[in-house]
Parts: C-alpha cells; sequence; structure tokens
C-alpha cells in the first residue's frame, strides 16, 4: 500500500534521513524504533507529507506523493495522524473535534458526522465525554480522542508519532489497548514507538532506525531475541 | 469654581444625539479595521516575500503619520487627487479603518503566531486546506487569546473618533464645542461630552468582558 524509495530529508547541511526504502502492505503494523535524533519521526512524517521530503518518492496506491502533481490533501484524507502531543483542537468540543473534518473536507451532513463520531468515541470509550472541552480530559483520554478523530476520516492507514511518549505512565496501558484493539481490526499502521513491550506484541515488523539509515528491517521476535546489527543491539541493550 | 450646568441642560440632547454619528464612525471602522486587519496579518505571515513587504509597508504608513493627517488628507485631499468629493461620514470609515487595520493586524499577526503550531499539522493532517484551517483553526484559537488587546484597540478608535470633529461631522465632541459657542460656556458641555464618552467606554469593556468569558468557556 506503501512504497519509499531512497527517501532523503535534509534542513540545510544537516541530513536527517540517508535514503530509506522499505514497504508496507495493507493491514501490517509496523513498529518504527530508534534512537532519539534516528529520523524516526521525520520519516513517518514524511508519509504525510508534513515533511517535504528533499529526496526519493513515496507511493501511497500507486500514486506519488512526493509528485508536485499530486493533491496532497486528498491524500491525507486516507492518511491519518496521531500526535504525541494530542493537538486535539482546543475550541471545539470533543465531539465537534471528532466531526470537524469529515464535515468539512468530506462535505457528511451534520447528523451523520456526529452519528459516526458518537459511535466512535462508545469504541474508544468516551462516549459520555461528547459535550467536554479537550482541556478537561486526562492525557490518556485526550489520546483516545485524538485516535477516534483520525478514525472519523476513514483513513486506509493511520501514523502514530511517539503517541504514548507524553502521557503518565498509568494512561499508556488504555491508549494502547486501543491501538491493538485497531490493529485486531485489520488498520495499517506505521508506529513511531519506545513502547517495546508493545511493539514486539502487537506488530508485525519493526523498523529499526539510525543515524537516518534503516538499519534492521525483521519480525518483532526476531528483533528483540537475536537483532543483526551491532547498533540494535547496543540500542536493546539499553532500553531492555 | 464657577460651574454653571443649568444654562447647557437644554442643550444636552442636543449632545446626546451626536452619539449615533460616533457610532457609526465606530462601528462600520473597527468593521474594516478587523477584516483588513485579518487579510493584513495573513499577508504578514505568508510565505511570499513580495506579500509581507507590501503589508509591513502599508502598516508603516498608517502607524507612521498621525491619524488627523490621514483624515483630512483623504477628506480634504480627494477633490484634488481623485477629483471627487467624498463625503465626511465616508472620510471618516476610510481613515479610522484603515489605520485601525494597522494596528489590529499587529495584534492579530502576533495571536497567530502564538497558536501552537501543532494545530496546523493536526489540520492538514486531516485533508483539511490551509484556508479552512486559518478560519476555522487558527484564527478562532488566535482571536481567543488577543481579545483584551482587540478590546483595547476599540477603545481607543471610539475616543480617537473625536477627531472627526474637524472635518465638521456633527459627533458628540464637535456638538459640545457648539454647544460651547453658543452659551459660551465651554466648560460644561466638554465635561457632559466627557462622561457620555466614559460611560460609552464602560458599557463596551463590560461587552468586552462578557465576551471574554464566553470565549473562555473552553478553558
Amino acid at each position: 500500500m506503501i512504497k519509499i524509495e531512497d527517501l532523503h530529508k535534509s534542513y540545510g547541511k544537516l541530513e536527517v534521513l540517508k535514503g530509506i526504502s522499505t514497504e508496507v502492505k495493507q493491514g501490517e503494523v509496523v513498529a518504527i524504533i530508534g534512537p532519539s535524533g534516528s529520523g524516526k519521526s521525520t520519516f513517518l512524517r514524511c508519509i504525510n507529507m508534513l515533511e517535504k521530503p528533499t529526496g526519493g518518492h513515496i507511493w501511497f496506491k500507486d500514486q506519488d506523493i512526493t509528485d508536485k502533481k499530486t493533491n496532497i490533501m486528498k491524500v491525507r484524507e486516507n492518511v491519518g495522524m496521531v500526535f504525541q502531543h494530542f493537538y486535539l483542537f482546543p475550541h471545539k468540543t470533543v465531539l465537534q473535534n471528532l466531526t470537524y473534518a469529515p464535515m468539512k473536507v468530506k462535505k457528511m451532513s451534520k447528523e451523520a458526522a456526529e452519528k459516526q463520531g458518537r459511535e466512535l468515541l462508545q469504541k474508544v470509550g468516551l462516549g459520555d465525554k461528547e459535550a467536554v472541552y479537550p482541556n478537561r480530559l486526562s492525557g490518556g483520554q485526550k489520546q483516545r480522542v485524538a485516535i477516534a478523530r483520525a478514525l472519523a476520516m476513514n483513513p486506509e492507514v493511520i501514523l502514530f508519532d511517539e503517541p504514548t511518549s507524553a502521557l503518565d505512565p498509568e494512561m499508556v496501558k488504555e491508549v494502547l489497548a486501543v491501538m491493538k484493539s485497531l490493529a485486531d481490526s485489520g488498520m495499517t499502521m506505521l508506529i513511531v514507538t519506545h513502547e517495546m513491550g508493545f511493539a514486539r506484541e502487537v506488530a508485525d515488523r519493526v523498523l529499526f532506525l539510525d543515524g537516518g539509515l534503516l538499519v534492521e528491517d525483521s519480525a518483532p521476535a526476531e528483533f528483540f531475541s537475536q537483532p543483526k546489527s551491532k547498533r540494535a543491539q547496543e540500542f536493546l541493550e539499553k532500553v531492555l | 469654581m464657577n460651574l454653571d450646568f443649568e444654562r447647557i441642560i437644554p442643550s444636552i440632547p442636543y449632545i446626546l444625539e451626536g452619539i449615533p454619528t460616533t457610532l457609526q464612525v465606530v462601528v462600520v471602522a473597527a468593521i474594516i479595521g478587523f477584516v483588513l486587519g485579518i487579510v493584513l496579518s495573513i499577508l504578514k505571515i505568508s510565505k511570499i516575500k513580495p506579500l509581507n513587504w507590501l503589508a509591513d509597508f502599508y502598516t508603516s504608513i498608517f502607524r507612521g503619520t498621525p491619524l488627523v493627517l490621514q483624515l483630512m488628507l483623504i477628506y480634504f485631499g480627494s477633490p484634488q487627487m481623485l477629483g471627487i468629493q467624498i463625503e465626511a461620514y465616508e472620510a471618516a470609515f476610510l481613515a479610522f479603518g484603515l489605520n485601525s487595520a494597522a494596528y489590529i493586524s499587529e495584534i492579530i499577526r502576533g495571536g497567530i503566531l502564538a497558536v501552537d503550531k501543532g494545530q496546523r499539522e493536526a489540520a492538514l493532517a486531516l485533508g483539511v486546506s490551509e484556508s479552512s484551517m486559518m478560519l476555522n483553526i487558527i484564527l478562532p484559537q488566535a482571536i481567543k487569546n488577543i481579545l483584551p488587546a482587540l478590546m483595547n484597540e476599540l477603545i481607543s478608535l471610539t475616543k480617537e473618533s473625536a477627531v472627526v470633529t474637524i472635518i465638521g461631522l456633527a459627533d458628540i465632541m464637535r456638538r459640545a464645542y457648539i454647544v460651547g459657542g453658543q452659551t459660551f460656556k465651554f466648560f460644561e458641555p466638554i465635561l457632559v461630552a466627557g462622561l457620555i464618552y466614559y460611560v460609552m467606554i464602560m458599557i463596551l469593556t463590560l461587552f468586552g468582558k462578557l465576551l471574554e468569558r464566553r470565549m473562555r468557556r473552553s478553558d
């Protein structure tokens, strides 16, 4: 579904991504891990063009999204994103956060958008919060709303950029539970994460990035028990 | 002190009749200033350099010269420059509107820059267009934060509007001055005018506080 070829990204002289190629199939759950500064967030953010790659190509379902002629807004409708710091719209209620984009972008009727929004809130366990503003929610609740907001656009893939890194430890679990059920439902997911347990349990594949390069691409069981590269071994020693 | 309000009491309704004139200038100028201020602020944060320059140049002109001068230039200068005589009202709307736009654009620009850039990314990631993102996501948050500064601008505008006296609009100030000329008592009618302005500003302030409270619901 997503094909990435020789992806480069530089900020001035600083080269963050030095040529990454990989593919993601429909329904796959891919965990992207690596030390900080390895380029994993930048890599993820290139996939919906929040960062403009400076070289290489990304195809989303046979459409080259790095091509200037591609309507990136159309692509983003199908590629959801969940951020570390949630970025819920603070001036909108929880339900309005979920209905805004479907109504604005997909021209969904208010009734349909609200019906769908309520169903999604039920799904993430926040059915009673539709009328409150995001400031009243805990971090874990905010992130679950953010996941529901991404789902409201009915995307084919969701990008998670360190979804649990800004959460208090006791709230990590509730967010991971929602993500796991999403993975079980067949959603294609790319997850930048520091949750090694989650990566091992839920991911189909682990991508290990270091220094802007894809160093290792393997099944979680294999990656965590016998990492091939020295850098992955060192990294795992530090975090596990 | 030798105050004699009795002589001017019959003239108080005449002064009060200036309120609609003052309000009209303030309301129309505020609308022009706000709308044009938003446009200018967006030009200022645009990535296209000539648009930045254009908006900055505009601001420098209207902030760099006295408002009285701008008003006189528009009213007295228009027959010479454009060959048309515009009405005093129109000149006032234009001068005050264009002038406040310069100040408001700076306020709004600051407000937009203060909104977390993640808000922009979150909207874009949902497939929302740049213009909808600005209008529905960024500006409402920016305006909520700059509401006190905008109220300040509106209060300034209300008081500054007294300058229209010089182009002959019969606002509160001018009427007070006329009453002074008729009764040879200047102190009292000008005090009455001052009281009227003060009460108007107090009402405006109260209105601003209510609006702010309403917009802070989400906190």
